[in-house]
């Protein structure tokens, strides 16, 4: 096989990932046209109705956004508080031990999990913590979901976080402490500001992880499709309602929930890329 | 004064070390909270009938729960459909993946490649949701129906990136002399690829197939518009099918078949986690 032949396999199996990609957005944009034409663009996304009544049909994707983006913020504010401490704790309490290898198995394990069984859990161990707990009364809701979210997206937030703790030059840590100063002012003070892009960088990343995810949320939201209005109500996200209703829906509605997906598509598209560019302009300063 | 500063210092130091090593090892408390739930309701349900019976019916089920036995049946066609569903995905995306990597580790200058491997990042990062609207799209709209086909071209979709990516890795981190001492000895770039680089980078190709075995056969979202779920043992690949992440969204919604939702999840932790200790075995004995 000569050079020539061998360049043009690679290049034409290369090929799929246009094609794939292009198709997704082709196929997501065809059949989300009909929603977006019959209830106009920016409608479709401020409007908050959503009944299949035959003949009175009102789609609009205001609660779904708002349910990803409520479940999306807090579970990423139930996973810093314990994201950071393994970060730091792999990456630089017990960089290269063993009990450092033991916690980073812990968090691979937890990231290995599949979604429905977190949802399995969520819904038959925590549910009935938040119900005995009295926050709130059916137990599943906004909050629920963002709990086990939180737990999801902990092991894809830290495990970025610790490479980039790992890579703070040594120099500088030891010229902290021959400063003088605790290990406590070496994190605050040196790796916090030389790791810090890298860090937010993870939970960006983290951030797009948690806005797709649909078992856990499906079977832990409560499938409401109303605004939520507090963190306790319950509601639905955008990949819960496709969850719930693509397999029965038709028509007006179908397209309307493949216009909810674009959405999604796009949404978690632009996160991820914005994670990605931090990412690289962290790994080259 | 200082001596006091200095204490408090001392403190403020301590106190950190603590709360870092209290809330690092939280982190633990989930997955042996999971595992244990998974393993006490689940394990008695694993006999061998669970494994080479087809899931009853809601009916059958109820009779059951009536007279006081326990449900009969097991996952077998949610097994079987894995399988198949798996095995067309992997013949496809494994050969696929790797050649897309391979052309992504030789050319990483120019603008085509780049390209590529935006794409690449951009179809990882897309929730899985999205792959089933997809393939509903593609695939089971065309053919009229759910469909075996459907789900295994879901699951392909997903492997694919993570092929492509821990190809790509691999074949980069090997060192350049290895394949400048093939060229020397006079071989095409196509002989060094095969005969070379990819035998010096299988450790690190098939950790990466492992792990995308491990995260898509787990996935129940993209399956859910596309095999849609059969409780007959299947082997036609054109028809819908069971899966066993499926079979467990089933048994969530059914309250007569709520009983084997435990024993269905054990097998798919089992299956997924060993996957995963697998994987991370052979990466370090790839590393040595």
């Amino acid at each position: 096989m000569n050079d020539k032949i061998y360049k043009a396999i690679l290049f034409v199996t290369a090929l799929i990932m246009p094609i794939v990609c292009g198709g997704i957005v082709y196929a997501l944009v065809t059949d989300a046209y009909e929603a977006f034409e019959h209830f106009g663009f920016f409608k479709f996304l401020t409007s908050s109705e959503w009944s299949y009544t035959e003949g009175a049909e009102q789609y609009g994707a205001l609660p779904f956004i708002t349910g990803t983006l409520m479940t999306t913020l807090l579970a990423l504010i139930f996973c810093i508080p314990f994201s950071l401490p393994v970060a730091l704790f792999v990456g630089e309490y017990f960089k290269g031990t063993k009990i450092a290898a033991v916690l980073s198995t812990v968090t691979d394990l937890l990231a290995g999990i599949p979604s429905i069984i977190y949802g399995l859990w969520g819904f038959y161990t925590l549910r009935p913590i938040i119900m005995a707990l009295n926050i709130s009364p059916q137990g599943s809701g906004i909050l629920t979901a963002s709990l086990v979210l939180a737990i999801m997206i902990v092991p894809y937030a830290a495990s970025l976080s610790t490479e980039f703790i790992k890579m703070v030059p040594n120099d500088l840590k030891e010229g902290a402490y021959s400063l003088g100063a605790t290990r406590a002012e070496v994190i605050r003070k040196i790796i916090f500001p030389v790791a810090g892009s890298g860090i937010f960088s993870s939970y960006i990343l983290a951030i797009g992880r948690a806005l797709g995810e649909t078992m856990t949320v499906t079977m832990l939201i409560g499938n409401t499709n109303n605004i939520p209005d507090s963190i306790t109500s319950t509601g639905n996200s955008m990949a819960s309602i496709i969850a719930n209703q693509f397999g029965e829906a038709d028509g007006l509605r179908l397209s309307s929930l493949i216009a909810i997906g674009l959405i999604l598509f796009l949404i978690t598209a632009v996160i991820n890329m914005i994670g990605k560019m931090i990412i690289k302009r962290a790994r080259i300063s | 004064m200082t001596h006091l500063k200095i204490k408090k210092r001392l403190a403020q130091d301590k106190l950190m070390l603590w709360t870092v090593c209290l809330l690092a090892t939280l982190t633990a408390v989930p997955l042996i909270a999971i595992l244990g739930e998974v393993f006490f309701r689940g394990y008695d349900q694993l006999t061998w009938s669970f494994f080479t019976e087809p899931t009853p019916t809601a009916y059958k089920a109820m009779k059951a729960i009536e007279a006081g036995e326990p449900i009969p049946g097991g996952i077998a066609n949610g097994i079987i459909g894995t399988m198949i569903m798996l095995g067309m995905a992997v013949v496809f995306a494994v050969p696929i993946g790797i050649l897309c990597g391979a052309f992504l580790a030789e050319n990483d200058k120019n603008r085509f490649a780049k390209t590529v491997s935006f794409l690449t990042d951009l179809l990882q990062g897309t929730p899985s949701v999205i792959i089933g609207i997809i393939t509903y799209i593609w695939v089971v709209v065309p053919m009229k129906g759910y469909s075996a086909i459907a789900g295994s071209i879901a699951l392909f979709i997903m492997m694919l990136p993570l092929i492509i990516r821990s190809t790509e890795e691999t074949l980069k981190i090997l060192p350049a002399s290895l394949k400048e001492a093939g060229l020397a000895l006079g071989g095409n770039k196509a002989r060094v690829m095969l005969k070379v680089q990819l035998p010096a980078a299988f450790g690190g190709i098939f950790t990466g197939v492992l792990l995308a075995i491990s995260r898509v056969i787990g996935e129940t979202a993209p399956l859910m518009f596309t095999a849609l779920g059969c409780s007959l043992i299947r082997i036609s690949i054109d028809k819908p099918i069971s899966a066993v992440p499926l079979l467990i969204w089933e048994f969530f919604n059914d309250p007569n078949l709520q009983d084997l939702i435990w024993g269905a999840s054990l097998f798919l932790l089992l299956f997924v986690l060993s996957l995963n200790i697998l994987a991370k075995y052979f990466a370090k004995k790839w590393n040595q």
